[in-house]
């Protein structure tokens, strides 16, 4: 295995700097190891060919001695929920299989514009619907930890990438916690920036006021730096809010948690959740306390209807969203046998290219919004979202930042809560409500469960536009732990080159 | 299908008062559509374009394009809410209207529902016969237009097709729709209202200029609302709406057809169903389309895309303050001004023509001349064309005409030749004047000479002209006519006989 793919990006990005190493160097080292890995792991629904041609650009341009940005020439991969012009994007649908979009995301378009390379699209559960990456269409993916658990999900591919150094970034989305589950799982880091932070357009929408783009990496500095090219407003989203930001790389270099004001909810430190854990989460705590933040209990009384608003609101939203998915455009047809009606062929494509999961809250959905049910369904799920807003107020106006464990257990076994969707929505229990209040939340390792020995995160919560504030109490305890650790959590890791050699022998290119 | 039985209009209208409701909707001229920087089509410079050509990602739907409101389509939305004298929402909202169809990229449409941006005004109608009546405005919100589908079969229509081809050119141009509250007590008035209120909308817009507002085009489409009660009745009855009723003419025989139409299933004990309906152009009937009830759920709710729509209420104020003359303000000030007699005046309005007359009149033209060549000849073209007189020439073209005509170099004669250039694109008057060489022959010499070779040919006829009989110039000055090729101002020929004969006695 080559040291280059096991370099975090801000170190990989010095080496490219100083000439050290190259991009095609960097990007055919991870794509040897995405050939090499990537059977047994099967974080990657696309590989992109043209990725060293890319790189090469970016070498000839550094050559040239032209300007380029703190990242350029640092492979990423991408989210199959973000189109990529020239690169199929499916959202983890058969319904998408074999579409090319003629656009970018724009988060795609900052990141290529900064002169990162694109690795290649990364699985997902189908339209972001799901904790375990177990809902894609194209096969699950495994947790580099364990190969037999799940990655956690919708993102359970970009942040297995990540953990099995396939990728040193990666770009994911989070609706309800889409990015901070996996981080939790997987032992690697993922930002939920604040909504309207960085900008939607171009990611397959689940649900429009949840949804939001955002960093995964290995370390808090790597997401500072990634959040840094994907942030600000885009005249394509009116959703994004138009104020300058702050640098998040800035806010972790600085880090520094005296007199920080930490606040613990106290709804969210349950017997709910796992003895290990919990333990981890204590332990930050307590080395934080130590390093000078005030450790606060708070409550918020309306966290525990978050859960039940936000399966009202999501598949009301994602059932309008998904409408366009009708075979007249783009994408999977289906044509009944002997012909049909459009309505006929509509229907018969929905049915063959929609997942069980999507077919399921896109019902909930319809029903959700149906006249005489709104103000009951979606018109209440909305005031219970203003409530769970009011909460964070309340809670904001006492400490700087909220702390939760990120999700109540370490990774559960692939095919282990496929059949029990109420027990997989309460995973997302401690990550949904920021979105459902558009706060954003960090999810950072604590260290390895005591009786499972899988990695667990602690997530930090801050209010709206106060994104730097997860990435300085984020970073000053990474610091800490790592240095307790003796080295980054994911050293623990189990070495994946026994697949390596499996693979290879094989014969997987 | 079989012919619905009809009652009598008069006989209808002895049993029962119409209510009448109108739905309009405006395609606004912006350079791009409501929600995308495609070019929009309902801009006279886009108009015509090949199919799929002004798209972008968010019209056809496409997976992960987000709508972004259009600033100016707000503005023109604001300034059409203000010129109806409604109030406007210091904040309004887009929500979605869920339902499948291939026109709709999106599989729902961007449309305000219950925050529009514009509500509760009037507009003054005046009909042709001088009547006015104040309409009541419920509403008037922001919206996106739908593709269009062509359906290639026999029918015509989507059941029973071969297949449907679709054009999305059409899909994201920004609509307002205004919708009146109901209108009681028009009584036989009401087809002729109805009529009326659609050119005064039309009016709106386009001194405005907010809208191209061509009905042929679809710039401008009528939905129109009706009912029946008895005489008497408080209750209003089961409406019908006939959509897309696309010309001022088809909109007032739209009601009229559904008010004998229902007049006469009450009559006979029948019911009304509560339906929107086709108009035929052609038959100048409604048949029945979809079925309408309480039960069609569009699930509305707002749109996550899109803020809500908060004017900066300076902004308001200056459109207010910019607002042209409301119609029936500018038609009492502009007779008084031209100093037209009612029926002179009615003439000119129900002609459509008032725009190009004033324009005309804007030109330099006298409003006599103005009125004169566009109802007159201007008419009598587009009558045989089946064209609108409005669209057949330029205002200052015509005023070149008239000039012409004034300064001696046309006689009318020579203008309505020189008209019928102008109509066929030829140019401007004097353009076509030089180019046909059909001026005036101003030049006595060549006249003179012309009426010398004439008085030879007929040696009888100053004789007769010294001997009083002043009508036997008339052959001579038929003969110089024909002879300059009607180039000539016969006034000026016959002055010149006459001298002639003077001169010689």
């Amino acid at each position: 295995m080559s040291d280059l793919i096991r370099l975090n990006a801000a170190d990989l990005a010095a080496k490219l700097a100083s000439g050290e190493v190259s991009s095609v160097e960097a990007t055919k080292a991870h794509l040897d190891r995405i050939a090499a890995v990537d059977g047994a792991v099967h974080a990657f629904l696309h590989v992109n060919a043209e990725a060293l041609e890319t790189a090469a650009d970016v070498d000839r341009r550094r050559a040239a001695g032209e300007e380029l940005g703190p990242l350029a020439g640092v492979p990423i991969a991408v989210k199959d929920v973000l189109v990529t012009k020239g690169m199929p994007s499916t959202s983890g649908s058969r319904i998408l299989e074999g579409w090319i979009p003629p656009y970018d995301a724009t988060p795609v378009r900052k990141v290529r514009e900064a002169g990162m390379v694109p690795l290649g699209k990364t699985n997902m559960d189908e339209f972001a619907m799901g904790s375990s990456t177990e809902h894609s269409a194209y096969g699950p993916t495994h947790n580099p930890w364990d190969l037999d658990r799940i990655p956690g999900g919708s993102g359970g591919g970009s942040a297995a990438a990540v953990a099995a150094f396939e990728a040193p970034l990666a770009l994911g989305s989070d609706t309800g916690g889409s990015i901070r589950q996996p981080a939790h799982v997987t032992g690697t880091v993922g930002t939920k920036p604040t909504y309207g932070g960085v900008s939607r357009y171009g990611s397959i929408a689940l649900a429009s006021s949840l949804d939001q783009v955002g960093p995964v990496s290995r370390t808090v500095l790597d997401a500072a730096l990634l959040h840094d090219v994907i942030a600000g407003h885009d005249p394509h989203d009116q959703t994004s809010i138009p104020d300058a930001w702050p640098s998040m790389a800035d806010a972790v270099r600085r880090a520094d948690v005296s007199g920080l004001r930490i606040g613990v909810v106290k709804e969210l430190d349950s017997d709910g959740f796992q003895a290990g854990v919990r333990q981890r989460f204590h332990e930050s705590l307590e080395l934080l306390a130590a390093n000078g933040a005030e450790i606060v209990e708070v409550s918020a009384p309306n966290f525990e209807y978050a859960i039940a608003a936000y399966y009202l609101i999501l598949p009301a939203e994602a059932s309008s969203n998904l409408a366009k998915f009708d075979s007249v455009r783009f994408g999977l047809r289906v044509v009944p046998e002997g012909g049909g009606t459009v309505e006929e062929v509509m229907a018969a494509t929905r049915e063959a290219g929609f997942g069980p999961e999507v077919k399921r809250r896109i019902i909930l959905g319809t029903y959700a919004l149906s006249a005489g049910y709104y103000d009951a369904y979606y018109g209440s799920a909305q005031k219970v979202r203003t409530l769970v807003q009011q909460d964070f107020d309340a809670a904001f106006a006492q400490v700087d930042v909220l702390a939760t464990p990120t999700a109540p257990t370490t990774a559960f076994k692939l095919g282990e809560k496929l059949d029990d969707p109420l027990s997989m929505y309460l995973n997302d229990v401690a990550t949904i409500p920021a979105n459902l209040a558009g706060v954003p939340g960090i999810s950072v390792p604590t260290g390895l469960a005591p009786e499972d020995g899988l990695p667990v995160g602690i997530q930090f919560l801050a209010p709206a536009r106060e994104d730097a504030r997860l990435y300085n109490v984020g970073g000053a305890l990474e610091a800490i732990l790592v240095d307790r650790w003796g080295g980054p959590l994911l050293s623990q890791a189990p070495d994946l080159s026994t697949h390596e050699l499996m693979a290879t022998e094989e014969g997987v290119v | 299908m079989a012919r619905a039985a009809l009652m009598d209009f008069d006989e209808a209208l002895e049993r029962f008062e119409p209510v009448i409701g109108l739905e309009v909707h405006v395609e606004l001229n912006t350079r791009t559509k409501m929600f995308s920087s495609a070019p929009n089509p309902a801009n006279d410079e886009f108009h015509g374009a090949e199919p799929n050509t002004l798209v972008a990602p968010v019209d056809m739907g496409l997976p992960g394009s987000l709508p972004a409101v259009n600033a100016t389509a707000v503005r023109y939305s604001i300034s059409l809410g203000l010129a109806l004298g409604c109030g406007i929402a210091p904040s309004s909202r887009f929500a979605r209207k869920n339902y499948f169809y291939p026109d709709l990229g999106k599989n729902y449409q961007i449309s305000q529902y219950d925050e529009p941006i514009a509500f509760e005004g009037s507009v003054e109608v005046e009909l042709e016969n001088g009547r006015t009546f104040e309409v009541a405005i419920e509403r008037a919100h922001m919206e996106e237009d739908a593709g269009k589908l062509t359906h290639v079969g026999s029918t015509g229509r989507i059941h029973g097709a071969e297949y449907s081809l679709v054009d999305y050119n059409r899909a994201g141009v920004p609509l307002v729709e205004i919708v009146t509250k109901p209108i009681v007590g028009a009584g036989a008035d009401a087809p002729a209202l109805a009529r009326a209120y659609v050119a005064t909308i039309r009016d709106i817009v386009l001194s405005l200029g907010i809208s191209e507002a061509r009905m042929e085009r679809g710039n401008l489409r009528c939905d129109a609302n009706v009912s029946l009660r008895p005489k008497g009745q408080e209750k209003f009855g089961t409406r019908t709406e006939t959509k897309n009723v696309n010309s001022m003419r088809s909109v007032e025989r739209a009601v009229r057809y559904e008010i004998q139409r229902q007049a006469a299933i009450l009559a006979d004990g029948g019911t009304i169903t509560q339906e929107t309906r086709h108009w035929h152009e052609d038959t100048g009937t409604t048949s029945p389309g979809r079925p309408k009830s309480d039960a069609d759920d569009y699930r509305y709710f707002p749109e996550p895309d899109l803020l809500p729509v908060e004017p900066d209420p300076a902004v308001i104020e200056e459109l207010r303050a910019a607002l042209p003359e409301p119609p029936a303000a500018r038609r009492r000030r502009l007779k008084a001004e031209w100093g037209f007699t009612d029926l002179e005046f009615q003439d000119v309005a129900n002609g459509g023509l008032l725009n190009e007359v004033a324009a005309t009149v804007d030109a330099g033209a006298s409003p006599a001349a103005a009125r004169k060549w566009w109802t007159g000849e201007l008419t009598r073209i587009a009558n045989a064309q089946g064209a609108d007189p409005a669209g057949l020439a330029e205002p200052a073209h015509v005023a070149e005409l008239a000039a012409l005509v004034d300064e001696g170099i046309l006689t009318d004669r020579l203008a309505r030749q020189v008209l019928e250039g102008v109509v066929a694109g030829e140019g401007s008057p004097r353009e076509i004047v030089d180019a046909r060489g059909l001026a005036v022959v101003s030049d006595d010499g060549a006249l003179i000479s012309a009426i010398d070779e004439a008085l030879a040919a007929q040696p009888d006829v100053l004789a007769k002209i010294r001997d009083g009989k002043v009508q036997a110039a008339g052959a001579v000055i038929g003969a110089v006519m024909k002879a300059m090729q009607g180039k000539a101002d016969a006034a000026r020929v016959r002055e010149l006989v006459l001298e002639r004969a003077a001169a010689d006695s």
